[in-house]
């Protein structure tokens, strides 16, 4: 179909207003969160009902159109980045809150809701929704169930997986079906965590039900700073080994630390290799019972220093440093790239180190900012555009990183997604059959392919042609032959 | 400990070659839950141990057939446990049988189910590929989630070979009280108690009483104990009775039936008897209506029902889908399994 017939198709679904053919009303969405990758969608489409993006996915799938959702792209793998010969469906006017259940806490929404704009729409009553990545002023609901989000607190709170009872979900062929239930399981196939985190590719949601908590009624954090990293992470599994769930456990290293002093001067001891926040959360009596057990674990985990925030202000003070890390990092280097790698915690201090090599081998500095309690690294690798090939460097950094994660036992993705960004990783982490066994789930939902295409999962020939000869789990492929 | 996984291989080629289909059996300690369909049973049992345990990672790895008595001991040695209270139904439940029914105990609303637990799995599918999804590490977005896909889908996806499982402290105490209620004002109680900040494992509602089980740190847990009130008992004995289904409700011939349902709805209007648990959001009730009346009544009430326990045989104990979910469940089964060896009628019998 060419454009200007699909242009027509279209108008007779949509009003004109909400279809974008020029460059320039297109330019805003050219990319998400990962900006280093750009392309213009053939059109964008910007529909507010249900019907519209039905009849959309209908006229896609007969005319094998790609169709590419979007939310508010701040997504960090390229997941939203448009397709050239295909329409990019942002999702923007679904952005109400459709109806809050306080009796069963839960609030059901349109995909397009800010992830914040939930929790502040039920403050009043006590409740909150737990999930808060970090981008939750920004991005929306649906963009989270798409990439599964976590957050600083997801330690104990979970994941979106976690914490969402049911789905609406347009598929490929324009069906309108319900995922999950307003109850604590639903029957047959837990299709509710299939749909999570798949990033665009098994159909769109159109209405998403969200659980809710209550808020805890008191949060405290303490700060301890460390001479050694290795130092940091023994304290994080000693905090853990005395049965403590922190609320958020938080690591940043050296260059980190100062960058976010410099930027917001949170007090952080410049002269540390490591700095911990533990957050500790619930009613006042677990928190008083726990700050307590995690000060005894601190004295004796050689600390340079650590101190409970006294107030409030000192708290979110120490936090700030924390949150602003990523901009502040952005001011020491035109450019930065932040990668996503998960690890078992104990293989902390070495997968540091080998960072710090490939740094001098990459002649590129890296930060690392660290979910510690749950092994979620973001190593920010510093670069600057503009120098021919550095970019290209950077991302050789990036992919050696993500080959030390899984080399560790972890993964090349904690949160973000794999997307565009990570595609050939997907080599490294998975064999031939789990790769084809994913797009046979794909072709079960999609069985035309028009779902965000290209995206999470690599062609069987893309792997093949890498040459990634996969070493899955120390098995060679073909044992039976010869090597030499 | 033995790793067996090549031998079951094996036999899951045969099968394949010969048109055979099988049965999966863990500890056959949940067979009351389908109406299996014939087939040549492959035993996980001896497919048992526990591959690799690190407590400050939160996580362990088993091997399917490993007896969740096992792997809760060693986890109770390290203070540390399964947060979503598996019913055993007897000392032989293995955790691949615990993952594949994907049941849950009273703790579900709390702090989570079998499902939200689930790291990573090793699995062989219907093709005899062993194949290894998500991972050991508590975050991993990398591919579709399919370790949790097969929770709960008994069986009828792969035999699940290995799983990792994130795990937590035991809570440092644990106190247990009741207090006399009608229906209305304990279902009310319930939601009132589940909205506030409280250190709460259980609340339940037997027919007369709410019960009440607290976890948490022993500040908080003497705390809410002195600011709830009401009988206070020494033992779990109520919790434990739930959770193997030995408390009296659950005695006599009569059909018991799972109905979940959103946790504020109102008692279900159906003859017989109802325990609630999960705080409102699951009801056992014994009752002698109709299959067709108990899915609608379950429908209105946007929840699902299965006939959990019954003397007779029964093909139809799951609520339909509608016809959309029901051509993607086929799918996926094709995907997973395209000569339809695994579970026959297990799950749903179509597949
Ligand atoms: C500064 C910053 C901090 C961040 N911090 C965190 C963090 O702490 N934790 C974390 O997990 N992430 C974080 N992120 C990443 C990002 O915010 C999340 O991935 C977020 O969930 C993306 O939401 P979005 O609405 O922007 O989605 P988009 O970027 O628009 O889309 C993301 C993916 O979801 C798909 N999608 C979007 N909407 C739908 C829909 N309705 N139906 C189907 N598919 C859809 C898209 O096709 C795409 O593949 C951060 C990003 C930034 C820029
Ligand atoms: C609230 C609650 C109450 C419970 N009450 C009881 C009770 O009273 N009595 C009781 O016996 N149990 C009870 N349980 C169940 C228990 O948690 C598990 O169902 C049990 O562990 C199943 O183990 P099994 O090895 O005996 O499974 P089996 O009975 O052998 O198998 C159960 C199902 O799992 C499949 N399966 C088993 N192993 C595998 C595998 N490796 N790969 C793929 N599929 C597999 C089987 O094919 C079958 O479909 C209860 C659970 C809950 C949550």
């Amino acid at each position: 179909m060419k454009k200007m017939q699909l242009i027509a198709a279209l108008q007779a679904i949509l009003p004109e207003s909400a279809i974008l053919s020029s460059k320039e009303s297109q330019k805003p969405f050219e990319c998400d969160g990962l900006s280093a990758y750009r392309q213009l969608p053939l059109l964008t489409v910007l529909p507010d009902t249900i019907e519209q993006i039905q009849a959309i996915c209908k006229l896609c799938n007969q005319q094998q159109i790609p169709l590419v959702a979007r939310g508010a792209g701040t997504g960090l793998s390229g997941g939203a980045l448009p397709h050239e010969e295909g329409i990019l469906l942002n999702l923007a006017k679904f952005n109400q809150i459709l109806s809050i259940d306080i009796p069963n806490r839960s609030v059901r929404v349109q995909p397009g809701v800010r992830n914040l704009a939930i929790s502040e729409a039920v403050a009043q009553y006590g409740l909150y929704y737990a999930p808060d990545p970090s981008s939750q002023i920004a991005c929306t609901i649906g963009g989270n169930v798409a990439e599964n989000s976590g957050g600083v607190h997801c330690l104990k709170y979970g994941l979106t997986v976690h914490n969402i009872l049911e789905l609406k979900v347009v598929m490929a062929d324009g069906e309108l079906l319900t995922i999950g239930s307003q109850a604590y399981d639903s029957a047959g196939f837990d299709l509710l965590a299939l749909m999570t985190g798949s990033e665009g590719l098994l159909g769109i949601i159109v209405e998403v039900t969200v659980k809710l908590l209550p808020k805890p009624e008191r949060t405290q954090v303490i700060l301890a700073a460390f001479d050694d990293v290795a130092k940091a992470g023994r304290a994080v599994a000693d905090i853990i080994a005395a049965g403590i769930i922190p609320a958020g456990l938080e690591m940043m290293d050296k260059l980190a630390i100062q960058a976010a002093e410099a930027f917001v001067h949170a007090g952080y001891p410049l002269e540390a290799e490591a700095i911990l926040l533990c957050e500790i959360d619930g009613n006042n009596e677990e928190v008083s019972e726990h700050i307590m057990k995690v000060h005894h674990v601190l004295e004796n985990s050689d600390p340079i220093s650590f101190a409970t925030a006294e107030s409030e202000q000192q708290r979110n003070l120490f936090w700030a440093g924390r949150k602003a890390a990523f901009p502040a990092v952005g001011r020491l280097s035109p450019d930065y790239y932040c990668m996503d790698g998960t690890i078992p915690k104990q293989h902390l201090a070495a997968v540091l180190q080998e960072i710090q090599r490939l740094s001098r081998h990459h002649e590129l500095a890296v930060a690392n900012v660290f979910h510690a309690g749950d092994g979620n690294l973001h190593p920010l690798i510093l670069y600057d555009a503009n120098n021919a090939g550095e970019l290209v460097k950077a991302e050789h950094f990036g992919a050696d990183i993500l080959k030390l994660c899984v080399q560790a036992g972890g993964s090349i993705t904690g949160e973000h997604g794999v997307g565009i960004e990570k595609i050939d990783q997907m080599c490294n982490q998975f064999a031939t059959d789990e790769l084809a066994q994913f797009h046979s789930v794909k072709a079960a939902f999609d069985p035309q392919g028009i779902l965000n295409p290209g995206k999470a999962v690599p062609t069987l020939h893309r792997c093949a042609e890498l040459g990634a000869m996969h070493v899955h789990h120390g098995e060679l492929p073909h044992p039976e032959l010869e090597r030499f | 400990m033995a790793d067996i996984s090549k031998t079951i291989q094996q036999q899951i080629l045969t099968a394949v070659e010969t048109q055979q289909p099988v049965n999966l059996r863990g500890g056959n300690t949940k067979s009351f839950l389908y109406h299996a369909k014939p087939g040549e049973t492959l035993s996980l049992q001896a497919h048992q141990g526990i591959v690799n345990y690190q407590p400050t990672e939160l996580v362990v790895t088993a091997y399917a057939g490993t007896k969740l008595n096992d792997l809760q001991s060693t986890l109770a040695e390290h203070n540390q446990r399964l947060p979503f209270d598996p019913p055993h139904f007897g000392d032989d439940a293995t955790l691949g049988g615990a993952i594949a029914t994907g049941l849950s105990g009273s703790i579900r609303p709390f702090t989570g189910s079998a499902r939200d637990y689930v790291l990573g799995c090793r699995i062989i599918n219907g093709k005899g590929q062993i194949m290894q999804f998500g991972g050991q590490v508590m975050k991993n977005v990398a591919g579709y989630d399919v370790s949790r896909l097969m929770v709960g889908a008994m069986g009828s996806l792969g035999v699940l070979l290995e799983i990792s499982l994130k795990v937590l402290p035991i809570p440092a105490s644990e106190c247990y009280l009741s207090q006399s209620r009608d229906t209305q004002d304990a279902l009310r109680m319930m939601q009132t108690l589940a909205a506030q900040n409280l250190p709460l494992s259980g609340l339940a509602y037997d027919g007369k009483a709410v019960h009440i089980r607290l976890a948490g740190a022993e500040a908080a847990v003497r705390a809410a104990r002195q600011k709830l009130g009401g009988e206070h008992h020494k033992a779990d004995v109520f919790w434990t009775l739930v959770n193997e289904q030995q408390h009296r409700f659950f005695d006599g011939e009569i059909p018991l039936w799972r109905v979940s349902v959103p946790p504020a709805t109102v008692n279900l209007p159906i003859s017989g008897k109802q325990l609630v648990d999960w705080a409102g959001g699951l009801r056992w009730v014994k009752t002698d209506e109709s299959a067709e009346k108990i899915f609608t009544l379950a429908a209105r009430h946007h929840g699902h029902a299965q006939l959990f326990r019954t003397a007779k045989l029964t093909e139809i104990r799951r609520q339909p889908l509608n016809s959309g979910l029901k051509r993607l469940h086929q799918q996926l089964k094709q995907s997973f399994d395209p000569h339809g060896i695994f579970n026959r009628g297990q799950l749903y019998p179509e597949f």
